[in-house]
């Protein structure tokens, strides 16, 4: 199996450097080629389980608010911040 | 239309964010307009590590309202699904939505535009998902910050989109304005494009129409999709169409084929401009969210939820039109606004034992400019409309005027609290000045005018 | 006083009997902590000043009112992926090293509420992403029996922190065997509940759908004792069962007779790597059963063979889904601190996870996961089925610290015989089950979904009749 180190990689917004490429494109084909063993298994017209639990429709009323955490508290662990806002670098306009 | 040979097909994408108390995944407060930034936040909807959703049951139960308001189909089994993207407003790094099940498909909405007297809008899906967080981008100066609050993350927000059914802005806005009714109609959101609380996102392409393929009228699609974000008003939404059909049909006619991309609505240029280009579609590994299990929606389920669902607009406006006998143009008027509506049929309901027509009683809620729903109660507004009926004085005399002076001064609270913005005790005093005058029929406008201008001396 | 043999049990009875007080206790714990700690590495967080101050607010209230809560005055130590508020919590990741929460999981909240201490937190795998410990980025964590050696992981610093007595006991996270192995690998006690049963909010997720909430401990009788606690309906995890919580003492010295014990074939062969020592180890514990009264019965669950690659498609996927709000904006250090085994998993569960792949790989890993756990409800089945399965925790003995770190898809094999249950949801409960080459060897008994109270009585007849928690590491 031949994955697309670099697309991956891209997708899952991780930086590699080109022997980190390298390393783990072999390792993940190595995993990959295991997984494969899968195929094996006959799973025509088996439902798929997403959950164990057996439960359904799990929710609450919307009658009661909760205290949230105050602005210091909700910042407290950021790297950057201004004005009870978190900072980032300029990002394109998006919306 | 100036493209006569370009039919604009346009669909569109709304979000609107319910009016519920709570956020779609935590207890902390969904009405965040105004509020001081990052104070309605908690581990959840901040996604501090090791926090877990916990659905909120009323929003499902608008969503499943708003969708059966659109005449769609309900599913009776759905589930969460995480959709996996990074951006700097989005703080789990996927946003909690509903992809494969939503809760309702194949509905429709019927329009009445300038070109066709019917016309129905088909729409694709209404799904629940959750409010990503505002971000501020300080415009014009040197800051090469952005700047996040997190008070509107995981506030509850249902998706309807549209097949593209629309072929002008004229339409696109009709149908808007419908859809905002019935949301308002039915109390699950403010429906306020200016807070935010509505948002659209029209997707516009031309299709060229030859002699070929003009009975294939609706089969094949153009091969590129031009969508419009940033349009905080009904009134922009119809220029940006405008201006995109205008746009992409110059670039058709030279022969090229527009750029399928997002652009943004500038509402001070008044033009659209590109965004970035679309990357190759997005890879939005959609899988089953693990920390919520599935819905099952059963018959009794929609059932009661249906019984929530008032009268809506259309409804009303041929109830309005056949049991009070109103013209179509009346009863839409009176319609608009489900207060609107609901006072004139109260108004309606006084009227009848003292032979007042609802045709009077819609002609002077329409066309009285001094009517004011908030100052009169409809049975006022009856009384009012009784006194007119009956043999009325159109002139006050001195002696009038003295008795509606002594009224003032027998009632000292009454004209403070006028004095003091309090407009609806001018209600109370005509009351009183009517029987002081013992049964002489004056023209309550009349007194109402001099009351107001005695009490401003 | 010799603080390797203190039980929970025994720590209250000495506070009832006014034989040492709360701070003396405590502090006890933390003079050990503090001599052999450097050696095991089993604790990155000592929370000492807190949990000192905290022992002489107990101490006041013992004089007032005696012990008046389950787990009053007992030193804990928590798997460092377990929230804490004001205290640091780590993951063991250097993405996290300065994190603070703001808020207690509920399992620490129901912890404290109990009157448990907490002594600090405990080193992992970071973000649970392991079987030995090695994969910390604040060091491996050591196997008290032999230092040469891994305790197993992820929750490798919960194990060896009660082998080498620093705790009376320790919460852990169970994924694909982060506690029972581990707790095989250290003679102790270690629990992964049915899913569902504790909850998991705010404990640093790994792969939510089977991530397990646990503990360990030295003896079955203080695990239960712990669970009675944790164990409940969260209104903050929508995944927890409303289904009542038993009192899992009450039942346990009911004995094991006439109960139908399953041996699966397929956790028992010679061919997938299994050791000769482990199923020397393992084989006796199923003659001790029989002599205690269990029929055992083989069984067979065909789909065993197909886990591991069942596992390591859902387990990544997830991950790759709960490691994308690591972003360094609101809090922690940006994704470049990842290390290369979370790296690895983030990738992986995105690629099967992907356009064009998710049918073949995660949608097809759910159906096997259909199967593997129809095997179970099959041999669990109420009319003619058995009562629970013991079967080895790992097919090795605890291997060196270095052996296994360049071949991942190697260490991933270790979980073999674990990540069924993490599949299926079902509780599996480890248990010492002797020594090979002066190593410990578990067994792991598991059961349908909610059995463990079952578990637990089963864990108590074993360990009454062989007492193996009472031999301790030499530090």
């Amino acid at each position: 199996m031949k994955i697309d180190i670099k697309h991956v990689a891209k997708l899952a917004n991780l930086k590699l450097n080109p022997d980190e490429e390298k390393k783990f494109e072999k390792q993940l084909s190595d995993i990959l080629n295991y997984i494969d063993k899968l195929n094996e298994v006959d799973t025509k017209n088996v439902e798929p389980t997403a959950q164990v639990t057996g439960l359904v429709n799990v929710g609450r009323t919307d009658d009661q608010t909760q205290p949230c955490l105050n602005a210091q508290e909700a910042l407290k662990n950021a790297k950057s911040q201004h004005n009870g806002l978190f900072k980032v670098k300029a990002i394109l306009e998006k919306e | 239309m100036k493209n006569i040979n370009h039919k604009p097909i346009i669909g569109l994408e709304i979000h609107v964010e319910l009016n519920t108390k709570t956020k779609m995944f935590c207890r902390c407060p969904a009405k965040y307009f105004g509020e001081e930034p990052n104070t309605y936040t908690c581990p959840v909807c901040l996604g501090l590590p090791g926090a877990l959703p916990y659905p909120n049951k009323t929003a499902n139960e608008y969503c499943v309202m708003i969708a059966l308001a659109l005449q769609c189909k309900i599913t009776d089994f759905s589930y969460f699904e995480r959709k996996n993207y990074f951006y700097p407003d989005l703080p789990k790094g996927y946003q909690i939505s509903q992809y494969i099940n939503p809760f309702g498909i194949d509905g429709y909405l019927n329009i009445k535009s300038s070109a066709q007297d019917s016309k129905r809008i088909r729409i694709r899906r209404v799904h629940m998902e959750e409010d990503t967080a505002k971000l501020i981008h300080p415009s014009g100066n040197q800051d090469e910050h952005s700047y996040i609050d997190f008070n509107r993350s995981g506030v509850p927000l249902v998706e309807i989109v549209t097949e593209p059914d629309i072929a002008s802005a004229e339409e696109a806005k009709i149908f808007l304005t419908k859809l905002q009714r019935i949301i308002r109609y039915l109390g699950v959101s403010d429906a306020d494009m200016e807070k935010g609380n509505m948002r659209l996102e029209p997707n516009i392409s031309l299709r060229e129409l030859t002699t070929e393929n003009i009975k294939l009228d609706t089969e094949k699609l153009p091969n590129y999709k031009v969508e419009v974000k940033n349009i905080n008003s009904f009134r922009f939404v119809e220029k940006a169409i405008n201006y995109e059909i205008e746009r992409q049909m110059k670039i058709l006619e030279k022969g090229e084929i527009p750029v399928q991309e997002t652009r943004g609505w500038d509402d001070i240029k008044n033009k659209t401009v590109s965004q970035r280009i679309k990357e190759e579609a997005h890879d939005y590994r959609y899988f089953p969210e693990p920390d919520i299990p599935p819905i099952k929606i059963d018959k009794t389920y929609v059932e009661k939820i249906k019984e929530k669902i008032p009268e809506l607009p259309d409804e009303k406006i041929q109830r309005f039109a056949k049991e009070y006998l109103l013209s179509f143009y009346d009863s839409e008027i009176l319609a608009r606004e489900k207060q609107t509506a609901d006072y004139f049929e109260e108004g309606v309901i006084i009227g009848l034992k003292e032979s007042i027509t609802p045709k009077q009683i819609a002609n002077r809620m329409i066309n009285d400019k001094t009517f004011n729903p908030e100052t009169t109660l409809p049975a006022q507004l009856i009384e009012e409309m009784l006194l007119l009926k009956k043999d009325i004085l159109e002139v006050i005399t001195d002696e009038d005027k003295k008795k509606i002076e002594t009224v003032i001064k027998e009632n000292p609270q009454a004209a403070e609290a006028y004095g003091n913005g309090k407009m609806q005790v001018i209600g109370f005093l005509i009351g009183a000045v009517n029987k002081k005058l013992q049964g002489k029929k004056i023209n309550p406008q009349l007194i109402k005018n001099t009351l107001e201008m005695l009490l401003k001396k | 006083m010799n603080i390797e043999e203190l039980t929970i049990e025994k720590v209250l009875d000495g506070y009832r009997n006014k034989k040492f007080s709360i701070t003396e206790i405590i502090q006890v714990y933390f003079e050990r902590i503090k001599k052999y700690n450097p050696q095991i590495n089993s604790f990155i967080t000592l929370c000492e000043e807190e949990a000192l101050q905290e022992a002489k607010r107990k101490d006041e209230l013992l004089k007032n009112e005696g012990v008046s809560l389950p787990l009053f005055g007992i030193p804990m130590g928590l798997k460092d992926l377990f929230s804490t508020k004001d205290i640091k919590t780590t993951a063991s990741s250097e993405v996290l090293e300065d994190y603070t929460p703001p808020y207690d999981s509920t399992v620490v909240q129901r912890l404290k509420d109990a009157g448990a201490i907490i002594l600090g937190k405990l080193n992992c795998d970071a973000w649970a992403h392991g079987s030995s410990g090695e994969n910390s980025d604040f060091g491996p964590t050591k196997n008290p029996w032999n230092k040469e050696y891994v305790p197993g992981g992820s929750s490798s610093g919960s194990a060896a922190s009660v082998a080498a007595s620093f705790v009376l006991a320790a919460t852990g996270t169970d994924t694909g065997g982060s506690i029972r192995l581990p707790a095989s690998f250290t003679n102790t006690v270690g629990l992964k509940p049915t899913y569902g049963r504790v909850s998991r909010y705010g404990v640093i997720a790994m792969a939510s759908s089977l991530d397990s909430i646990g503990h360990f401990t030295k003896t079955v009788r203080d695990n239960a004792l712990i669970l009675n606690i944790t164990a409940g309906n969260d209104m903050f995890d929508a995944t927890t069962s409303q289904n009542p919580v038993p009192n899992y003492l009450e039942n346990l010295n009911k004995g094991i007779k006439g109960l139908k014990i399953g041996i699966p074939k397929e956790y028992t062969t010679k061919e997938k790597g299994m050791e000769l020592d482990v199923l020397l180890t393992f084989e006796n514990a199923i003659k001790k059963l029989n002599k205690l009264g269990a029929e055992i019965i083989e069984i067979s669950l065909p789909h065993t063979e197909y886990s591991i690659a069942c596992y390591y498609i859902i387990q990544p996927s997830e991950v790759s889904s709960n490691l994308a709000r690591y972003d360094g904006i609101r809090f922690g250090n940006d994704r470049s601190y990842f290390g290369d085994e979370a790296k690895r998993r983030i990738m992986l569960g995105t690629y099967t996870l992907s356009a064009g792949y998710y049918d073949a790989y995660y949608k097809k890993a759910m159906q096997a996961r259909t199967l593997i756990k129809q095997n179970f409800d099959k041999v669990f089945d109420a009319s003619n089925g058995v009562d629970a399965i013991i079967a080895p925790v790992s097919p090795t003995l605890p291997w060196k610290l270095g052996e296994k770190v360049n071949d991942p898809l190697k260490m991933y094999l270790s979980d073999v015989f674990t990540v069924t249950a993490n599949l299926a949801g079902i509780p599996g409960l480890s248990v010492p089950a002797g020594f090979a080459k002066e190593l410990p060897v578990g067994i792991q008994i598991l059961g349908p979904h909610f059995s463990e109270e079952l578990l637990f009585r089963i864990g108590f007849a074993f360990e009454q009749e062989t007492e193996f928690y009472k031999s301790n590491p030499k530090l």
